[in-house]
């Protein structure tokens, strides 16, 4: 066994400077025949190297080559310094040729890059270049699934915010080839390439699957929560076997309220839509996932695309739809003109697909003097809301918002709608800063002014800014 | 007699060959078998028709005619190698006139005849005469004297005249003798010739004078005429105005004297003008004005006037796709800032309005200077506390960059009319004189900034508009807010107060103030609070929106949710229930508690102060007990501003909705009993308000879309611009179709022509073919003929013989 050896050389090398020659009998066991040996020797690197970047006796900068070093005027500390680095730079070089070793151990790779307790993001992104070869993404799948598995256990369900981090930086990029014939990127040639597992694309989907789904089976910190569901139908969902197995996490997802609710409608969509994903109370759910919020988060464009999807069904029943637009208004009482200017024609696109709804609009015989809008905004149920009692009174204060298009198009409440709906799909994404612009681009023809004289800044009449503030 | 007789002659010829073709086409005409009538379907009115009816005998035997000379010419000298050759001088040469052409000719001809002698002296050079005067002369004569030309003789020849012609030659001769012998020495006996032309001057020189004379005497009365009108002139002081202008164009410049003496009689007597208005009628005219500018405002602030412009209803056809596509020139002039060239009727009203802002702007600055340390720090913690915002900081940022950058350039357009408005405008110095003495007094100023409107006014006096202009921009530059540090914050403050100062706020659009609400919800809604200065300048945004919209009671939702933000900040945590806080209030975080006071002491010593501005930059240096006390100042400036809301909201059909949870909180969280009294007022003030109102609501009804009036197919109307002209496409299509038509015509036409001249062609050879074989068989009988007789006599001698 070479271990006892290994150990011996790393403590000479590590204790005395001169005995840095030893150094080559621990390279040289990196090309060993023994399996063992060539792990033991790895590490053993691993370690010594660590130890001396820590102590900075490696040289850092531009790399001058070894004779001229030996030959310039360096000083003995630097010689050693730069000596040692190309002792560093033939140790990686020597494990790159490892990594096309036959039976060559990724999961210790795997398991370096993704430390428990630290960042390792810049570790990784180096690592990348790597998993474009078609095996050596298969075995850094298999291999995270096992050390999911083995450091989940450890800590028993608590979150591991920098290890999960780490595992979420090292498979998200992970792209995923189409069909079997784009696979040809190889690292190591096999004899039996046709059967060799490695080589269909079944395996590494399956792979892939089970490596997310391990991944996700644990409590995951709010961040990485959102970024997994932002990346989930685009990266993930496509390339698993069994995408319906996403169920279980997205339901849970949905279920937990705020924007990650808002995210996981988005996975669920895809899985309702093309999986035949029967989804009780969806409807419910997606109700009371309005709240004043939706109008100010970033994910609103997003939201708002799906939630068309969703109400563009023209089998909901009135009650529900009606529902949607009494509570869409409701919160729009607070939204800014941007949302406004989106959720106006989205009201009205409502009101095209349900004619049904259009009592919200022109009630003509119905009870006058009302004491109270019959609309329960804090009724979770849509059905018992009362919404197809009420009407659009929200709206028809938004007739009087200080923003003139926000006015305009609320205006829209007191004439009958058109037959074509509106195209919301460029107002989704409008942002305020474009509002602004927009409006400081229009021109005309004349400016009007204010006609009272002006006596002082604070000179008119029931200022208030007079009455609470002093300009000293 | 002779002449008479000629005249007549020609008279009869030229009417005999007009009458010879005229009545040949009448006799055809007239016959209805040579006529044919082109019979038109249909009566249109307006047009002429050329070939209504033909003459085609005629035309037929015209184009024969014209074959004969030409096509039979050309084709009975086929194959003729012969050719005619013009060698008659100069007949092609156009540049040579056709006089010397003659001249030339004759020359020609003289010089090839010169030498050879005739054969026959015919004696063609000499001349006939009778008296010794050539004969052709005599008649040339005649013709020359015109008797019709002179009236006076008219039907009386004069005697010389009558024995010239009539009287033959011894008569006149003796008579001749008689008058002119005294005169003329006796030489000998003038021919006939020169008496006739005696005669002929003398008559002429008659008839000249006798016309001189009538024209001078014209001339006179004309004089005349024209003295009386002027001496008429003088005499009625009236000078008829056409005429004296003439004169006086004409006339060399008239003496000073009488120029003077001119204007006083002529000058216009003073009229009585209008009188002066006395003060009541002064202040009715204000009013008027003021009521008239109200309505503009308030139709600007329904935006009816942008709306009915929209709405004027334009002619639908049928052939309208309703596709809304209007190819129309989009002709609304672009405003030109720069030059402040705009079009402005109350400049000068604007003037008192600049002025004001120029001493607000430097008050500002001035201000500023002292807290720069202070402000430096600050600035440095906004920035780190924007910085830490992932979604927000980006483009709050640029939004601020870019307002203050454009309220800069509004500044600058403002200055730039200002002092357009200093050229034309000198009389109402001393109306604005008080003020500036006022304000000089009042505000110390600092900088290059001119301390009055008539420092500015001489600084700028004198000056090119150019030169006007580059030190207007230097002392923008030296005030930029960059220079004083920390001045930003505050000055974009300041400038938004400016805006409501000087444009309507209650605008259904503005250029200026719509902008500025779109800056300030962003402001309220984009930017995190964390510090209580960022609640101190929050709030005054509120303030500032409430005035914006306090006369058009526009609902303006960032700032119900900063009010209720705000009062969320002032509880103590975990008790956000009821009611939902939205950006950039947090349910729960930090930065909560803000205006949470706890310290009894503090809450009895508060009074009520103005907040002021500078403690947006200042607040480090404040004791704690202070800033406690400005925390209760803003939340007793936020329940006034929620009370001032529910005044002003209370009309919009959700004003309940609105206010939900603002009044969720304030009757179920707020701890009134601990605020001292004059908190409690505010808080109860502002509850007051909001519990009053009585909720109302009616369901709504749409208006009752107005019946679409059914499609007319009206016809299309085009301008006629000539008749019987294939309309439609431009101009150029047009032409084109008229080349096309014209093309096809002349095509038909000539295809007709060559097949008619081959027809001719073809008649002709046969006839000559015809001609040739009757000759033929002419001869050839001739010949059989002279044969059989022949024969015929050979048998008969044969018969003799044999009889013989």
């Amino acid at each position: 066994m070479a271990r006892p050896a290994l150990a011996a050389s790393l403590e000479a090398v590590l204790g005395d400077r001169g005995n840095a020659n030893r150094v080559f009998e621990i390279l040289e066991l990196l090309a060993a025949k023994e399996e063992e040996d060539v792990l033991c020797a790895a590490r053993t690197c691993r370690r010594l190297f660590a130890a001396l970047l820590r102590r900075g006796e490696l040289f850092a900068g531009s790399l001058p080559a070894e004779e001229d070093a030996l030959r310039g005027n360096y000083s003995a500390e630097e010689k050693y310094k730069i000596w040692m680095r190309h002792r560093y730079n033939d140790c990686v070089e020597s494990l790159s040729e490892l990594l096309g070793h036959d039976s060559f151990q990724v999961k210790v790779v795997v398991n370096g890059l993704i430390p428990i307790h630290e960042d390792a993001s810049l570790l990784i992104s180096r690592f990348q270049e790597y998993m474009e070869y078609e095996d050596v993404r298969y075995f850094v799948m298999k291999a995270v699934t096992e050390s999911i598995g083995q450091v989940m256990q450890k800590i028993k369900e608590r979150p591991l915010p920098f290890y999960q981090q780490n595992v979420f930086s090292l498979i998200s990029p992970i792209n995923m080839p189409n069909k079997e014939r784009d696979m040809v990127k190889f690292m190591m040639k096999q004899d039996n390439q046709e059967e060799w597992k490695v080589s269909k694309l079944q395996a590494h989907k399956q792979a892939f699957e089970r490596m997310w789904l391990t991944f996700l089976k644990h409590q995951l910190p709010s961040g990485l929560y959102k970024k997994v569901l932002v990346i989930l139908h685009d990266s993930i969902l496509p390339y698993m076997n069994e995408p319906t197995l996403m169920i279980d996490f997205l339901t849970v997802a949905y279920g937990v309220g705020g924007a990650i609710s808002l995210l996981a409608l988005n996975g669920l969509f895809i899985l309702i839509h093309q999986h035949n994903l029967e989804y009780p109370d969806f409807y419910k759910k997606l109700y009371s996932l309005l709240d004043p919020s939706i109008y100010h988060v970033k994910y609103r464009a997003r939201f708002f695309h799906l939630a068309d999807l969703f109400l563009s069904s023209s089998h909901l029943p009135a009650y529900l739809v009606a529902a949607f637009i009494k509570r869409l208004s409701r919160l729009a009482l607070t939204a800014p003109p941007e949302a406004l200017l989106m959720v106006i024609p989205f009201i009205c696109n409502l009101f095209r697909r349900h004619p049904a709804c259009k009592v919200l609009m022109h009630r003509p015989n119905g009870p006058q003097d009302l004491s109270e809008d019959p609309y329960i905004m804090e009724q979770e149920e849509p059905s018992e809301s009362r919404a197809l009692e009420s009407s659009l009174w929200e709206l028809q204060s938004l007739q009087n918002h200080y923003h003139p298009d926000v006015a305009q198009a609320a205006a829209i409440l007191n004439q009958s709608l058109s037959e074509i709906e509106d195209d919301i799909s460029g107002l989704l994404e409008l942002s305020a800063s474009e509002l602004f612009d927009k409006e400081i681009k229009k021109t005309s023809a004349n400016v009007p002014l204010e006609f009272e004289q002006v006596r002082g800044l604070f000179g008119k009449k029931n200022d208030i800014i007079a009455e609470h503030f002093a300009l000293d | 007699m002779g002449k008479a007789a000629k005249r007549k002659k020609k008279a009869s010829t030229s009417s005999k060959a007009k009458g010879s073709a005229e009545p040949t086409i009448a006799m055809v005409k007239s016959n209805p078998f040579e006529v044919k009538v082109n019979r038109q379907k249909f009566n249109i009115l307006g047009r002429k028709t050329k070939n209504d009816v033909g003459l085609p005998g005629v035309s037929r035997s015209k184009a024969i005619k014209k074959r004969t000379q030409t096509l039979l010419k050309e084709y009975k000298e086929k194959e003729k190698t012969n050719v005619f050759r013009d060698k008659r001088f100069g007949e092609y040469n156009t540049k040579i006139s056709p006089e010397e052409k003659m001249i030339k000719r004759f020359t020609l001809e003289r010089q090839q005849n010169y030498g050879k002698k005739n054969i026959y002296n015919l004696n063609e050079d000499e001349e006939l005469t009778h008296f010794g005067q050539s004969l052709a002369e005599i008649e040339k004569l005649n013709d020359v004297i015109d008797s019709d030309s002179d009236t006076d003789e008219r039907g009386a020849l004069s005697a010389e005249l009558t024995a010239a012609h009539f009287g033959g030659g011894g008569g006149l001769l003796r008579k001749k003798a008689s008058t002119e012998q005294e005169d003329e020495e006796e030489e000998k006996p003038k021919s006939r010739k020169e008496l006739i032309e005696e005669l002929i001057a003398k008559s002429k020189q008659e008839k000249q004078e006798r016309q001189s004379r009538r024209e001078s005497a014209l001339e006179l009365t004309e004089k005349l005429d024209n003295d009386w009108k002027e001496i008429q002139t003088l005499m009625a002081r009236k000078p008829p105005k056409s005429e004296r202008k003439d004169k006086e164009a004409e006339k060399p410049k008239p003496d000073e004297y009488d120029m003077i003496v001119r204007e006083l009689g002529f000058e216009m007597k003073a009229k009585p003008s209008e009188r002066m208005k006395t003060e009541e009628e002064l202040a009715k005219e204000e009013e008027a004005r003021l009521q008239k500018l109200e309505a503009d405002r308030l139709r600007r602030m329904r935006g009816i006037g942008e709306q009915e412009n929209k709405k004027k209803p334009s002619h639908v056809s049928a052939d309208d796709l309703t596709d809304g596509f209007i190819l129309d020139k989009d002709d609304r002039r672009l405003l030109s800032y720069k030059d402040g060239k705009m079009n402005i009727e109350n400049v000068e009203e604007e003037e008192d309005k600049e002025e004001e802002e120029d001493k607000e702007e430097e008050e500002e600055q001035e201000e500023e200077e002292g807290e720069k340390e202070d402000n430096e720090n600050e600035e440095g913690e906004e920035e780190s506390a924007t910085e830490d915002e992932e979604d927000v900081a980006s483009d709050n940022h640029s939004d601020l960059e870019s307002d203050l950058e454009s309220e800069e350039e509004a500044a600058g357009n403002k200055e730039q009319k200002k002092h357009k408005a200093n050229e034309n405008e000198s009389q109402n110095v001393e109306e604005l004189d008080p003020k500036m003495e006022a304000a000089k007094s009042e505000l110390p100023y600092t900088f290059a900034v001119p301390e009055s409107y008539e420092k500015f006014k001489s600084l700028l006096a004198g000056r090119t508009v150019e030169q006007q202009l580059t030190i207007l921009e230097r002392i923008q530059k030296c005030n930029h807010p960059s220079l004083a540090v920390g001045n930003k914050t505050k000055l974009e403050l300041i400038y938004l107060k400016i805006t409501s100062l000087l444009f309507p706020t209650s605008d259904f659009w503005h250029p200026v103030v719509t902008p500025a609400f779109i800056y300030m919800s962003q402001l309220l809604t984009k930017c995190r609070i964390t510090t209580l200065q960022d609640v101190i300048k929050g709030l005054f945004i509120c303030s500032l929106l409430l005035e914006y919209v306090s006369l058009s009671k526009r609902f303006v939702p960032e700032l119900i949710n900063f009010l209720l933000g705000v009062l969320h900040i002032s509880l103590p945590k975990k008790q956000a229930q009821g009611y939902t806080v939205v950006h950039p209030f947090t349910p729960v975080g930090k930065n909560l508690e803000l205006l949470l006071v706890c310290d009894k002491k503090d809450l009895e010593s508060w009074k009520k102060q103005n907040l002021p501005l500078s403690v947006v930059t200042r607040l480090k240096e404040l004791s704690k007990t202070e800033i406690n006390h400005i925390r209760l100042s803003c939340l007793a400036l936020c329940f006034d501003l929620i009370k001032r809301c529910a005044v002003l909201y209370e009309s919009l059909p959700s004003f309940y909705e609105i206010m939900h949870p603002i009044r969720v909180l304030l009757t179920q969280r707020v701890s009134v009993s601990e605020y001292p009294e004059q908190m409690q007022e505010w808080y109860h003030g502002a509850l007051k308000e909001l519990e009053n109102k009585t909720k109302h609501y009616t369901p709504l009804i749409c208006e009752k879309k107005k019946p679409v009036p059914l499609k007319q197919y009206t016809p299309k109307i085009v301008k006629v611009l000539e008749f019987g002209r294939k309309q439609g496409g431009s101009k150029k299509e047009q032409e084109r179709k008229r080349l096309i038509h014209k093309h096809k015509r002349e095509f038909k036409g000539a295809v007709r022509e060559i097949r008619k001249d081959n027809q001719f062609l073809a008649r002709m050879q046969l006839s000559e073919i015809m001609e040739r074989d009757s000759a033929r068989k002419r001869k050839v009988k001739e010949l059989l003929g002279s044969l059989a007789t022949q024969e015929g006599e050979w048998k008969a001698m044969k018969r003799k013989k044999g009889r013989n």
